[in-house]
């Protein structure tokens, strides 16, 4: 009886799951986002606000208003996270308003156009406002002052996209051609992926060393044996993004050779009888066709690249002086010093910058793209 | 006159036929195509070296070549395995069961919400997503600034939801389906995990684990979800519908199909998604940095911290990243069929 009492309770259960099936399916990973996300989203908002005071026996947050983010701004840390200004001059001008100029354009352009949203209007002010502001920054910091870390954080993720994509494309289009060892090739490109990039910086440490490093000799034979690039801002701040270049340009090669395969073999087939070259081929059939692809892979990158932390913190510490830190590194030293509402309100710079860039890349190669999706 | 000239410039650039390239062009791609391949190699060919070397050896100028330039030795090697023996296990099989418990949860959690949104249509009212989140946020508001204990507000606010859907929850027409489901559950890949680690490190240190396997597989499972729904989503979409259909008329439950049919269909996918979500999490840095300290310490926190402990002492440092390089390429070498098609699904939509 008991083993009868049992199944029918256990058919019972399974009856009940059966039918919540939907809820089953997708409420462990509602419930796991809701809890690592959007609670902690919102506690870290809250954190912003306050300031951590250790008291008997513990801590207390008090509530500071915005004085956080005034400190990041405008305060005392403002050299650590927008770095140091420059006087303007007469170039440093010219170029802003060129770049306001050409944004202001874009914007008009959209509101006389037909079919105009306020959504579009709002987004596109948000971007807009934001690019007008970064451009700000980059002109004031990059000529004669000293970045801060959103500064090099933007480097990091613009030129490391950039430079990876690039090469990224370059070798899977040699790769898809018709040639020997294309599985060593392959497999071999795909190896840097799976190093860890703690042992990357290491690695490249070892490797960039004037003395002891691999390339000592040429070192030497350049007279640069005693220069040392890990106190040099810009050297240091290239290491890194060399680093980063070796670790992503693998993950970019092999999404973007399976996609050139995947191509309308016909086309490229009746594009070569007509006498196409091979510039052309590429231009009008083979570019078309991974465009999707090519958006999305440069969307993952870019949201990854925003997240970087591991290659400065171990390749440089952060500097010379805070010339290599990123964002995330940002926020962590600021951590380490108790400054737990300071952290918070970098974390949440890092989050506004980043999903403004990519929501506008999502938007901009969306339209281009047709077929992309997030 | 110059026809010989003419036609051995012909034969070097030009092609034979249409589906071959030129000699010229054929040097060329394979010159570039070698040199990436040296980029790409030498960095671990030095590294997988350098763990052979004595402090000497290193510390005397590069030394390239094995048996000719400089004799191997196993010291490096002896040390970290034999005389720091638990100190270099411990992290590693920290590392091992967190990554792998974390692939498998990640995976299996990510799999089931994203068969679910390619077969069932949800309609999810958005007024009671603005009452859950008027709630959370209200709940955060007590628990934090008024001193509310967090086990009190979350009942009560659960509750409270509870009661407003079944009050008022049918009044609202408009919804939410599938796409926004979707879309919500990807762009959490957007959000940096240093916006959100710190609160997560105080729900950890509230509730005791901090510094364990549970809070780092925890956090793992849930930073790497989005990737998991994103690519498994195209691959269950692609699986053809009439084979659910007459195992469903056959009586078989949802739970069944998915684990009999569903999955076993998917295996391409799974293996690449499972071997990303891997490397993602046994290369984790910055959460590993918050959450574990000592006990639960994982290998990129032990190798970042050889710097700090003894001074870059290269020929260690390269015995612990080839170790820790190892079960990676080694299970990425088993499933390497596989990646290619896997990335390339998840990037166009199905």
């Amino acid at each position: 009886m008991a083993y009868l009492e049992a199944r029918d309770r256990r058919d019972r259960v399974a009856e009940w799951v059966d039918r919540n099936a939907g809820k089953v399916f997708i409420l462990p990973a509602v419930l796991t986002l809701l809890a690592f996300s959007l609670f902690p989203l919102l506690v870290s908002a809250y954190l912003t606000l306050t300031k951590l005071k250790f008291a008997a026996g513990g801590f207390t947050l008090r509530y500071v208003e915005w004085l956080n983010f005034k400190k990041l701004i405008f305060g005392s840390q403002q050299y650590h996270l927008l770095g140091t200004f420059d006087v303007f001059g007469i170039v440093d001008w010219l170029i802003l308003g060129a770049i306001f100029a050409l944004l202001l354009f874009f914007f008009v352009r959209y509101l006389i156009r037909p079919g105009t949203t306020v959504v579009g209007v709002v987004g596109r002010s948000v971007a807009f406002v934001v690019a007008g502001a970064l451009a700000l920054l980059l002109v004031a910091t990059l000529g004669g002052g000293f970045p801060g870390s959103l500064v090099v954080t933007l480097f990091y993720v613009f030129a490391g996209v950039s430079v990876q994509f690039a090469l990224a494309l370059g070798l899977a289009v040699l790769c898809a051609q018709n040639i020997y060892g294309r599985n060593l090739f392959r497999v071999v490109f795909f190896l840097p992926i799976m190093v860890t990039p703690v042992g990357i910086a290491y690695m490249f440490r070892m490797l960039a060393d004037t003395h002891k490093g691999p390339f000592a000799d040429i070192w030497t034979w350049l007279g640069l044996a005693d220069f040392s690039w890990a106190a040099d801002p810009w050297t240091a701040r290239i290491v890194v993004l060399i680093g980063d270049t070796w670790q992503w340009t693998p993950f970019m090669f092999i999404v973007l050779l399976a996609a050139i395969e995947n191509q309308p073999r016909d086309q490229l087939e009746a594009a070569r009888i007509d006498g196409a070259g091979g510039w052309q081929i590429f231009r009008d059939i083979t570019w078309p066709a991974i465009a999707p692809v090519a958006a999305t892979i440069v969307l993952i990158r870019l949201i990854e690249a925003y997240k970087i932390i591991d290659l400065p913190n171990v390749l440089t510490s952060g500097g010379p002086g805070i010339a290599t830190e990123s964002l995330t590194l940002h926020a962590f030293v600021a951590w380490r010093t108790q400054d737990l509402g300071g952290s918070a309100a970098v974390g949440y710079m890092l989050l506004f910058v980043a999903t403004v860039t990519c929501l506008s890349f999502f938007n901009f190669a969306g339209r281009r793209t047709r077929r992309t999706e997030l | 006159m110059n026809i010989p000239e003419r036609t051995l410039l012909r034969r070097l650039f030009l092609p034979y036929d249409i589906t071959s390239m030129a000699p010229a062009t054929k040097v060329l791609v394979y010159t570039l195509l070698v040199l990436w391949l040296l980029v790409v190699l030498f960095p671990l060919y030095w590294l997988f070296i350098t763990s052979f070397k004595l402090p000497i050896q290193v510390n005397d100028g590069p030394d390239f070549i094995p048996f000719i330039d400089f004799e191997p030795s196993m010291h490096a090697w002896h040390y970290i395995l034999f005389e720091l023996g638990n100190d270099t296990l411990r992290p590693y099989i920290n590392s091992v069961i967190v990554a792998f418990c974390a692939t498998v949860f990640c995976v299996l959690i990510g799999s089931f919400a994203a068969y679910a949104l390619v077969r069932i249509q949800y309609r999810v009212k958005i007024g009671n997503v603005l009452a859950f989140l008027a709630l959370l946020g209200l709940t955060v508001f007590t628990v934090t600034s008024l001193g509310a204990p967090l086990f009190a507000a979350a009942p009560v606010a659960i509750i409270l939801f509870v009661f407003f859907v079944a009050a008022v929850g049918r009044y609202f027409r408009r919804a939410l389906g599938n796409d926004d489901i979707l879309f919500w559950i990807i762009s959490n890949r957007i959000l940096p995990p240093v916006v959100v680690v710190l609160p997560v490190y105080l729900m950890f240190q509230r509730i005791g684990l901090l510094d364990t396997h549970i809070a780092l597989i925890a956090t793992y499972t849930a930073v790497n979800l989005p990737i998991v729904v994103w690519l498994m989503r195209d691959f269950f979409a692609g699986i053809p519908l009439d084979l659910e259909e007459s195992a469903q008329i056959d009586g078989a439950s949802r739970l069944r199909i998915f684990f009999t049919i569903v999955l076993p269909l998917a295996r391409p996918g799974l293996a690449a998604t499972s071997l990303l979500i891997l490397i993602l999490a046994w290369n984790e840095y910055l959460l590993a940095l918050f959450i574990s300290t000592a006990d639960a310490q994982t290998m990129p926190m032990l190798v970042a911290a050889q710097n700090a402990t003894r001074g870059p002492q290269w020929w260690y440092m390269s015995v612990l990243i080839v170790i820790m390089i190892a079960p990676i390429v080694l299970t990425a070498f088993l499933l390497q069929r596989h990646i290619a098609r896997g990335l390339l699904v998840g990037a166009i939509k199905g």
